[in-house]
């Protein structure tokens, strides 16, 4: 007996309460910078591509969804050739991103991925690189790693004493 | 057997080895860089720290090197004592002082010994503030990439290179925290071996340069056990593809054959199965059923077709063919200069007066005769076994003052230039010559009464070689005593001369020493074959190129050649006569004079689309299987030719669905090949009901790789002919031998995991042996001495009697294609004696025409002083060579 007034009541002061109903999609819900959603590939400070084709981000992969090759240019810059993310698999757990020394692959708090055919959720290199930094400034991994570069020779990374001259018998 | 303990257990261990090697052989991780399980411990690095205590009531003890210490019965030592895992950690520390932040671009990363060491130890986090050293990089030729910044000094490198390889162009230079590992200017390395650096080097300072270009980390590539096919060792390797594309080869540990170490033309040489010449599709193009019964109809109707098999074929693709066209019209494609004396190895290897070498044997020889041949270029890992041997009387020494063996530096300073008996018999100077104790230039047949002669000073009763010089007889007499007084002798001869008297010759040295040694079974002869699978075709005894040509001209309806360039074997004329006396079908791999003559060409996989048997030089079979599968429309030949033989009635539908099923045909077929089956485990083979997998467990991109073709990932191809599987589900232990390809351990990314798959460190691979020696490389009792002692060389007026010489980079066929090779081989020159040239008129760098009767060739000439008189060198097998059939008297005449 006493169950079904308090039903009763219960309902009855639901009545008089605020909707918490969002009217997606008309009205977008706020979600952290740190939410997991749609991949993108970012650039460094400088402009370039920060991913170096590692191949971490894909051996993260618990369900192996990120496929890519690595090249180099002329000056032994490495980059991928193809970047490939199959979004149908992707679970969105952010290992990739955990997994990336140069932050280049960042997860976005953009999960409005639907598409009518599977096709069109393989993501390549040129629907995920961005041209900017994402989430995390600042960091250009080849102005730490001892690669030289274009515009970057042997000796000129952070930290780094010029090379040495092998002909000197100095102490 | 010692007793040591180990954090207070007692363990069973080798008293020769010392204590890294034991603890590691026991299964334990300790680290280190600088000691390597074949150059030994120099104690360089100082990672491989332990704690030794005097005996059980020690409870301070004393940091020492496990690299360094002998475990002697009764050592005590821990492991696990703190202040020694606090004293690695730091090693490391130090040692990663200036490491740059280099890994997610550094080639090694993945499999990469610092990486494994560093984690293992602990060490996680970088403390010093301090700024980093830096370095140049050299350019060091196509094979190997250089970035020093990331050397850790543990001297590996140079020690290899140096005292294990003999290359003289690398080194150290500079000083204190200087030092560099490099050249002394920008250029190729020069040694043949430098592509193991790669492997040997435990950081990613030299990394494999043609990778490189196609980049793939270990963990993403797929393997497959295989074997080198670009000369007649045998090495086992272990090729890796990745998207459909061959991307490197690893060395794959084989005790007896290659151990640690394959030479660059077996590393760099896998680019041809990538070249653009590969032959995709069947041409002219028409359906794959059309084409077949097209072929099937001419066998079933006509009869008369001609099969050219191939050394560079596997067992079951020649046998397939043989079975086709039924064994009197099937030919085994080498000309008969080639094919007597290759005829000659396979009858040693048949029935041999001593057991045969493998390379591993030559290694541990204490004195060694090379009789004709130019090892470094036609047999190079055995030239690098033959490096090895001459270090057996230092060991010897270095066991008289209780030094052992593994005490490499004081092994080396001990013994200076002490150096056991090697001698060198060939035509011209080789490269071994630097390390030989006696060298003896002559022609071919006059090599050949040198061993006759020396035969008969070790055994009176061998044959007497009448008019010898008297340099020649105290020569033989010298090489007599030297290889009688040894423990383990060895003699080393083959098809590089291609003359057969001298395989005679050999023979009736490694008689005399079987028939007066003390023990028989420890005198060891080593034999050289041109093609990987030389020996393997030679045991089939078919008939000879000559006898095709001559076939043909007596009428044939078609011709089916096998992976064989014809106009390599043979002149232009006559292979054009022999291709257009019927229609042609050429199965091959790659296009070729031959391939653009055919009528029909059916693309044929490489060996890293498909499987098959070799034989190699010590008549060793070995299996290697399909490390990809083919692309639509190319198959194994053994496959193509299966296919004709059903459509044509020769084989019902049902026969020859797996690999097994050939193998089961050719043992049944013919009783020499009696034990190919157990060269590796067949198809059926299972661990726990599971297959082995191709791919590691890390395998990565399994659902994107194909994602832009189908999003449907379609299951992986399957592989009826081998116990390995496409894919990286399946049996996760390590495999048995002849099915391991990669090899990797919790902890253990690099090469070094090797470690994990061996019965002892260094020792063979667990489970089983990998391949099968035909006949097991017994020796037989009831062989005779030869007495077919040839003619002495007399040198004839206006002519040259030219010999081949071999080179690793450009003799051989295949490896040509691959652009690293093709860079590192020489122009070809004729190398005529000073004399030789002054008597004709001629002088070097000058180009003059060669003529063998009605061929001829214009080459530059390159002056060799170590040729005898009226003795010259072709290169052979490179374009401007091919088909000239040497050795021969040829007429040099100056433009
Ligand atoms: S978010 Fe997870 S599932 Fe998606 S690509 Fe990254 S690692 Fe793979
Ligand atoms: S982990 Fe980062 S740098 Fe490495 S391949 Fe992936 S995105 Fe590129
Ligand atoms: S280059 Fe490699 S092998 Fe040589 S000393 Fe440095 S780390 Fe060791
Ligand atoms: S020695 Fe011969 S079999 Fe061994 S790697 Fe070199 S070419 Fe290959
Ligand atoms: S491995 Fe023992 S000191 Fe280097």
């Amino acid at each position: 007996m006493f169950s079904i007034f308090r039903t009763l009541w219960q309902v009855a002061a639901h009545m008089f309460q605020r909707p918490i109903t969002v009217q997606y999609p008309d009205e977008k819900p706020y979600l952290a910078p740190r939410y997991r959603g749609r991949i993108i590939l970012s650039r460094d400070p400088d402009g370039e591509e920060r991913c170096v084709a590692c191949y971490l981000c894909a051996v993260a992969c618990p369900v192996d969804c990120i496929s890519l090759q690595a090249t180099q240019d002329e000056y032994g810059r490495r980059y991928p050739e193809f970047f490939r993310i199959n979004f149908s698999r992707c679970i969105y757990c952010g290992y990739c991103e955990d997994a990336c020394p140069t932050y280049a692959i960042q997860l976005t708090p953009d999960m409005e991925m639907s598409e009518y055919r599977r096709e069109n959720m393989v993501y390549e290199k040129e629907h995920l690189l961005i041209s900017g930094e994402g989430k995390y400034h600042g960091y250009n991994f080849y102005r730490v790693a001892g690669l030289s570069i274009r515009g970057k020779d042997k000796g000129e990374a952070i930290n780094e004493d010029p090379p040495v001259d092998i002909h000197s018998l100095l102490p | 057997m010692a007793t040591i303990y180990i954090d207070n257990k007692p363990y069973e261990v080798n008293p020769d080895d010392n204590l890294l090697q034991a603890c590691l052989s026991l299964g334990f991780n300790i680290p280190y860089f600088c000691w390597h399980p074949a150059m030994g411990s120099v104690g360089a690095c100082r990672q491989c720290a332990v704690k030794q205590f005097k005996d059980e009531n020690d409870t301070k003890g004393k940091i020492i090197m496990a690299c360094m210490t002998p475990a002697a019965d009764g050592t005590r030592i821990s492991i696990d004592d703190p202040e020694a895992k606090t004293f690695r950690a730091s090693v490391i520390e130090w040692l990663m002082l200036n490491h740059p932040h280099d890994c997610p671009v550094c080639d090694e990363g993945g499999e990469c010994h610092l990486q494994d060491m560093t984690v293992m130890t602990g060490h996680a986090y970088r403390r010093t503030r301090f700024r980093k050293r830096t370095y140049r990089n050299q350019d060091l030729g196509p094979f190997i990439n250089h970035e020093m910044n990331r050397c850790i000094q543990c001297y590996r490198c140079v020690r290899y290179y140096r005292d294990y390889a003999g290359g003289r162009d690398l080194n150290v230079f500079s000083v204190h925290d200087h030092v560099y590992f490099g050249r002394a200017h920008d250029g190729t390395l020069e040694n043949e071996f430098s592509g193991n650096l790669v492997e040997v080097c435990p950081t990613g300072v030299f990394t494999d340069k043609t990778l490189a270009r196609h980049y793939t980390r270990k963990w993403d590539l797929q393997d497959a056990p295989s074997i080198c096919i670009h000369c007649g060792v045998g090495c086992n390797t272990s090729p890796r593809a990745r998207y459909g594309m061959l991307r490197r080869i690893v060395n794959r540990f084989h005790f007896d054959i290659n151990g640690y170490f394959l030479c660059d033309r077996g590393r760099f040489g896998y680019e041809f199965v990538n070249s653009e010449r590969r032959i995709g599709s069947i041409r002219p193009s028409v359906p794959q059923r059309q084409v077949i019964e097209d072929i099937a109809s001419v066998i079933k109707n006509g009869r008369k077709v001609i099969g050219i098999g191939s050394p560079r074929a596997s067992l079951e693709a020649n046998f397939a063919l043989r079975m086709l066209v039924g064994a009197d019209r099937f030919f085994s494609g080498v000309r008969a200069e080639e094919s007597l004396p290759v005829a000659k190895v396979a009858e040693l290897l048949r029935r041999s007066p001593c057991p045969i070498a493998s390379v591993h044997d030559i290694e541990v020889s204490d004195a060694v005769l090379v009789l004709g041949e130019d090892l470094i270029n036609t047999a190079p890992r055995l030239a690098l076994a033959v490096r090895q041997s001459v270090r057996r009387k230092s060991m010897e020494t270095a066991a008289r003052m209780n030094i052992p063996a593994w005490h490499d530096y004081a092994v080396r300073t001990l013994a200076q230039d002490e150096r056991s008996p090697l001698v060198i018999a060939t035509p011209y100077e080789t490269a071994l010559d630097e390390i030989a104790s006696e060298s003896y230039r002559g022609a071919p047949e006059d090599l050949a009464r040198l061993g006759y002669a020396i035969a008969c000073a070790i055994d009176p009763q061998a044959p007497r070689v009448e008019g010898l010089g008297r340099e020649e007889a105290e020569l033989a007499e010298r090489i007599a005593g030297i290889l009688k007084g040894a423990n383990r002798p060895a003699v080393i001869f083959g098809t590089g001369c291609r003359n057969a008297a001298l395989i005679e010759a050999g023979a009736n040295v490694a008689l005399a020493l079987a028939r007066t040694h003390p023990d028989p079974e420890r005198v060891r002869l080593a034999l050289t074959v041109p093609e990987c699978n030389s020996a393997g075709l030679a045991l089939m005894e078919a008939k000879d190129l000559d006898a095709a040509f001559e076939a043909a001209r007596s009428g044939a309806d078609a011709i089916i050649v096998l992976e064989n360039d014809l106009y390599r074997r043979s002149a232009v004329q006559q292979v054009d006569e022999f291709l257009r006396a019927a229609r042609t079908v050429v199965l091959d791999s790659l296009e070729n004079e031959t391939t653009a003559k055919a009528e029909t060409i059916l693309p044929a996989g490489t060996f890293a689309e498909s499987e098959g048997t070799l034989v190699n030089s010590e008549g060793r079979a070995q299996r290697y299987f399909k490390v990809m599968p083919p692309r639509q429309g190319v198959l194994e030949s053994w496959r193509w030719l299966r296919e004709i033989a059903i459509a044509a009635g020769r084989l019902n539908e049902d026969s020859w669905r797996s690999l097994d099923a050939v193998i089961a045909a050719i043992e049944a077929e013919l009783p020499q090949f009696q034990e190919i089956s157990k060269a590796a485990p067949a198809a059926s083979f299972r661990i726990a009901g599971q297959k082995i997998p191709r791919q590691l467990h890390r395998y990565s991109g399994r659902t994107a790789m194909m994602a832009d073709i189908t999003v449907h990932e379609p299951a992986p191809p399957r592989d009826p002919d081998s116990a390995l599987a496409f894919s990286m589900e399946g049996y996760q232990g390590p495999p048995p031998a002849g099915l391991a390809s990669f090899f990797w351990a919790p902890g253990w990314n690099s090469y070094q995991a090797v470690n994990k798959y061996q019965s002892e460190i260094g020792g063979p691979l667990r489970g089983g042996p990998a391949g099968s020696r035909l006949g097991e490389g017994k020796r037989t009792d009831d062989i005779s001495y030869s007495s077919r002692i040839p003619e002495p060389f007399r040198s004839r007026d206006g002519k040259v009697f030219v010999v081949p010489a071999f080179r690793i980079f450009g003799s051989e066929e295949l490896s040509m294609h691959a652009p690293g090779i093709a860079a590192r081989a020489e122009k070809p020159f004729l190398e005529v004696n000073p004399s030789d040239a002054e008597k004709l008129g001629i002088s070097a760098e000058q180009e003059v025409a060669l003529t063998f009767g009605a061929v001829s060739r214009s080459l530059a000439i390159r002056m060799n002083p170590s040729l005898p008189p009226g003795v010259a060198a072709l290169p052979a097998g490179l374009p401007e060579s091919a088909g000239i059939p040497v050795p021969a008297w040829a007429r040099i005449t100056g433009r």
